[in-house]
C-alpha cells in the first residue's frame, strides 16, 4: 500500500511540475474565456461588424417600394428606372447590390460584384416573404388588427409537477448542462487515458519497467500510474474552474455593470430586426429580456449544485478509472505510440458513439429506452448519464447505472492487469488481439 | 552415515559451521510459456555468500528464471527457499536485481529517481537520500545529481542504475551482464565495487555470457541449455573433471618426432617465435613422469604445463553435445 502512495505521489509530482502542464493550466480558461467572449461580442455585434451593404431595388411589382426595412448594416434605396437601365450602368454605381423583383415575384435575383452573402439574401427573402404573405391576407380581407394580434407568439413555460409544487423546469438549463458534463467527461477520458497509456509505453520502452516490477507488483505499478494521472486530471479541473471563475468575477468587475445594460440592449435591437418582425408589431417589448433573465437565474438556482456536481464527480471519476485501465492494457501491449492505432478504435468508438448518440439524441429523448439503456452500460454511461441527470433520472436507475459501472471498473481493470502483467516485459513483438487473448490466460 | 547428514543439512538448511549454507535453493522449477517450456524441472543451490555464475546461451531460460527469483513471475510448479524460508513478497527488499533490459526514467533527475526506486526497495526518504549522496561521491557522479537522464552519458546513467541496485544493502544481488555499457575502466570499477559487496557478505548471482567473469569472479556455475540444467558445480571441480590428461611442451632446437612408442598421442603443432609448441595427450595409464622422461633427452625444453579447459571452451563442448 505504502509503495502505492509512492507511485502515485511520482506520477503526480512529476507530471505537475512539468512546463506543459502549468501552461496548460494557465492558457486552457484564458483562451477558453476569450474564446467565448468573442462568440458572444460578435453574435451580439455581428451586424455592426460587417460592412455596410448598399442595395438598389427594382420593384416592378410594386410589392415592396418604400417597405423593406433598413438595418444596421444594409440600406435600400429604391430605383424608378427599368431594370435594362440600371443593370447597364450599374458598375459605376454607387449601390453594391442591385435586386430585382419581377412583376410575378418568380425569378427574383440580386446581382453584385461581390457575391451576395447568406445574411443578406435571408434578409431580404424573409422581409419580402412577410409582406407578401401580409398583402395576400389584407388582399382576402383580413382586418390589419387581427394580423397584428396574430403576430405574438407564445411562450410555453414548462413546469414539472414535484412533491413541493410546481417547478419551472427550462429544458434549456437542462440541455446547456448535460452538454457541458458530456464534453468535460468525453475530454478527460481521451486526455488522461491517453496520458495513462503513455506512461505504460515511455516506461517499457526507457526499460525502466522491470527494475521497478523487481520492486512493486505490475498491478500495483499499474493503479498507482491510473491513480496519479487521475489526480492530475482533477487538479487540472479545479485549476481550470478556480481560474476561469476568477477570470470571469474579474472581467464583470472591470467592466462594471454598464456593459451589461448595454448586453441587454443590443440583444434587445437585435431582436427587434428578427426576420418578419418589422413593419409589424415589435414583439420585443422592454419587459421581456429583464424577465427572461431572472427566470433562466430561477432556474439555474434550482438545480441541486452539490447533487450534480457529486454525480459528475462519481462518473467523471469511475469513467475516467475504467478507460485508463484498458489504456494501460494498449499501451502495455505495444513498444511505441504509433503502434497503438489498431487498439484504439475499439476503445474510442463507444466513445464517440456515445458522445455523439448524446448530444444528438439522448439530450432530446432524455426517457427513450436506448437512452436508458446507454447510461446503464459501463463504457456509455458516464456521458449518457450526465446528459440525462438533469431531466430527473428515477434513483433505481442512477443507483443501478453506478453499481454497473463500479462493476465494471472491477472487471475491466482485472482483465486490463492481466493483459498488463505480460505485455510490459514483451519486446519488439507486433501483437494480435489473439496474442493478447493468450496472455489473458497465463498463469502468473 | 555421514551421507545421511549431509542431506538432512541441505534439507533443513542448518549451517554446519559455514559447510553448506544455501542462500538460495532452486527446486524443480517449471514454467511454461504458450505452449513453449522456458524452464523444465531446473534445481541448484546458490551458497551463501559466494559468487554464483548463472549461464548458458540466448534463450536458454536465464532470464525467466531470474524473474521467478524476483518473483516478477511464478513458476508453474517447484518451489524456492530464500534462506531457508519459502520466496515471499518480504523477501523482495533484501534482493537486488540489475536486469539487462534496464534504463531509467528519462526525464527524471538522476538523484532524485535513485532515491526513488531505493523508497520502493522500503528505505524512508531520509536514509535513502543519504545512502545515494554517499553512492554517487563513491563512484563520482555527486555533481550529475540534478540532472536528466537523457542528458547524461550511457556510462553514468549505468552507474546510477548500479547504485540503485545495491542502495538497499541486499542479501543477494542479481546482476545480468552488469559489465555491458560500460568502458573497461568503469567496468573495473563496478566489478571492485560488487567484489566489496561480496566480502562484506553479499550473495551474487552473474547472468552472463563472459566467460572470462565466469573464470575470474564466480567459486560456482550452473549452464542452463533449452531450458533445463545440463551443469552445475563449483568452477574448480568442473574444470577438474574436465581435464583429459592434455599438456603443452615448448621446446628449443629441431621440430621433435615422435615415435610410435611414446606414452602419449600428439594433438597439436605450432611454431614460436623461439621455437616450438606442442599439445600432446597422455596415453591410457602413463604419467607426466613418463612423458617427461621420453622428451627430456631428445630436446631442450622450455615449458611444461598442462592444458586445463576454459569455462568458455566447457560451454561450448556441454551445449554441443546436446545439439
Amino acid at each position: 500500500m505504502n509503495k502505492i502512495l509512492l507511485i502515485i505521489q511520482r506520477e503526480y509530482l512529476s507530471r505537475v511540475k512539468k512546463k506543459s502542464f502549468i501552461w496548460m493550466t494557465l492558457l486552457v480558461p484564458v483562451l477558453f474565456i476569450g474564446m467565448y467572449s468573442l462568440l458572444i461580442y460578435t453574435a451580439v455585434k455581428g451586424d455592426e461588424l460587417g460592412d455596410l451593404k448598399t442595395v438598389l431595388v427594382v420593384d416592378e411589382s410594386g410589392l415592396v417600394k418604400d417597405k423593406l426595412k433598413n438595418t444596421t448594416n444594409i440600406t435600400f434605396a429604391y430605383s424608378t428606372k427599368t431594370y435594362a437601365d440600371e443593370r447597364s450602368g450599374f458598375k459605376d454605381s454607387k449601390y453594391n447590390y442591385l435586386l430585382r423583383l419581377p412583376a410575378t415575384l418568380s425569378g427574383a435575383q440580386i446581382l453584385g460584384e461581390k457575391k451576395p452573402g447568406a445574411s443578406l439574401t435571408g434578409n431580404i427573402e424573409s422581409q419580402v416573404n412577410e409582406l407578401l404573405k401580409n398583402k395576400k391576407l389584407l388582399d382576402a380581407g383580413i382586418d390589419i388588427n387581427i394580423l397584428k394580434e396574430a403576430e405574438k407568439g407564445i411562450n410555453i413555460e414548462a413546469l414539472q409537477i414535484t412533491d413541493e409544487g410546481e417547478k419551472e423546469a427550462n429544458a434549456m438549463v437542462a440541455y446547456g448542462l448535460g452538454f457541458i458534463a458530456a464534453i468535460l467527461i468525453y475530454m478527460s477520458l481521451f486526455i488522461y487515458g491517453a496520458q495513462v497509456m503513455r506512461g505504460v509505453i515511455e516506461e517499457k520502452t526507457s526499460r525502466v519497467i522491470e527494475v521497478i516490477i523487481s520492486s512493486v507488483k505490475p498491478f500495483q505499478l499499474m493503479l498507482g500510474k491510473i491513480i496519479g494521472v487521475g489526480m492530475v486530471g482533477l487538479t487540472q479541473f479545479i485549476l481550470w474552474i478556480v481560474i476561469s471563475g476568477g477570470l470571469i468575477i474579474g472581467a464583470g468587475a472591470m467592466l462594471g455593470s454598464g456593459k451589461t445594460a448595454e448586453l441587454a440592449q443590443t440583444q434587445q435591437v437585435s431582436a427587434g430586426y428578427a426576420p418578419g418582425a418589422p413593419n409589424t408589431v415589435q414583439i420585443a417589448s422592454a419587459t421581456d429580456s429583464p424577465d427572461k433573465l431572472a427566470k433562466l437565474q430561477r432556474q439555474l438556482a434550482d438545480i441541486p449544485v452539490g447533487y450534480t456536481l457529486g454525480i459528475f464527480l462519481f462518473y467523471f471519476i469511475f469513467g475516467y478509472l475504467i478507460y485508463s485501465a484498458v489504456f494501460a492494457a494498449v499501451g502495455s501491449a505495444v513498444d511505441n505510440e504509433t503502434e497503438t492505432q489498431q487498439f484504439m478504435i475499439p476503445i474510442t468508438l463507444p466513445l464517440i458513439f456515445t458522445f455523439a448518440f448524446s448530444l444528438g439524441f439522448i439530450i432530446n429523448n432524455p426517457d427513450s429506452s436506448i437512452s436508458v439503456w446507454l447510461s446503464m452500460i459501463p463504457l456509455t454511461s458516464p456521458i449518457a448519464m450526465m446528459v440525462r441527470l438533469q431531466y430527473d433520472v428515477p434513483a433505481w436507475q442512477l443507483i443501478t447505472s453506478m453499481a454497473l459501472l463500479v462493476g465494471g471498473f472491477i472487471f475491466t481493470t482485472w482483465v486490463a492487469a492481466r493483459i498488463y502483467r505480460v505485455g510490459i516485459l514483451m519486446y519488439g513483438k507486433k501483437v494480435t488481439y489473439k496474442e493478447l487473448a493468450k496472455w489473458f490466460f497465463y498463469k502468473e | 552415515m555421514f551421507l545421511t547428514y549431509l542431506l538432512l543439512c541441505q534439507r533443513l538448511n542448518v549451517a554446519n559451521d559455514g559447510y553448506f549454507h544455501a542462500m538460495l535453493s532452486i527446486r524443480h522449477i517449471v514454467k511454461q510459456y504458450a505452449g513453449q517450456r522456458a524452464l523444465d524441472d531446473v534445481s541448484m543451490e546458490i551458497e551463501k555468500g559466494k559468487i554464483f555464475g548463472l549461464l548458458g546461451p540466448n534463450g536458454a531460460g536465464k532470464t525467466s528464471l531470474i524473474r521467478i527469483i524476483n518473483q516478477i513471475t511464478a513458476p508453474d510448479s517447484g518451489e524456492i527457499l530464500f534462506n531457508g524460508k519459502h520466496l515471499n513478497q518480504s523477501h523482495i527488499e533484501r534482493i537486488g536485481y540489475l536486469p539487462e533490459e534496464r534504463g531509467l526514467y528519462k526525464k527524471m533527475q538522476i538523484g532524485e529517481q535513485t532515491v526513488y526506486l531505493a523508497r520502493l526497495k522500503g528505505l524512508s526518504q531520509q536514509e535513502a537520500t543519504k545512502r545515494a549522496k554517499d553512492w554517487f561521491v563513491k563512484l563520482g557522479i555527486e555533481s550529475w545529481w540534478t540532472k536528466k537522464i537523457e542528458e547524461l552519458s550511457k556510462g553514468m546513467a549505468q552507474k546510477a542504475q548500479f547504485v540503485s541496485t545495491v542502495i538497499h544493502n541486499p542479501e543477494l544481488i542479481i546482476l545480468d551482464e552488469p559489465f555491458s555499457g560500460f568502458d573497461p575502466v568503469n567496468a573495473e570499477v563496478i566489478k571492485n565495487e560488487i567484489l566489496e559487496l561480496n566480502r562484506q557478505g553479499a550473495t551474487i548471482i552473474f547472468s552472463t555470457h563472459r566467460m572470462e567473469t565466469v573464470e575470474e569472479l564466480c567459486d560456482s556455475i550452473a549452464l542452463i541449455h533449452k531450458s533445463k540444467k545440463i551443469l552445475d558445480g563449483r568452477v574448480k571441480t568442473i574444470k577438474r573433471a574436465y581435464r583429459n590428461n592434455t599438456y603443452k611442451l615448448e621446446y628449443h632446437g629441431a621440430e621433435l618426432a615422435v615415435t610410435d612408442d611414446a606414452p602419449f598421442e600428439v594433438t597439436s603443432r605450432k611454431n614460436t617465435e623461439d621455437g616450438h609448441e606442442m599439445t600432446v595427450q597422455l596415453k591410457e595409464g602413463r604419467s607426466v613422469n613418463d612423458a617427461l622422461l621420453y622428451v627430456m633427452p631428445l630436446t631442450a625444453l622450455t615449458g611444461f604445463h598442462e592444458v586445463v579447459p576454459t569455462m568458455h571452451e566447457i560451454f561450448i563442448e556441454k551445449v554441443n553435445e546436446l545439439h
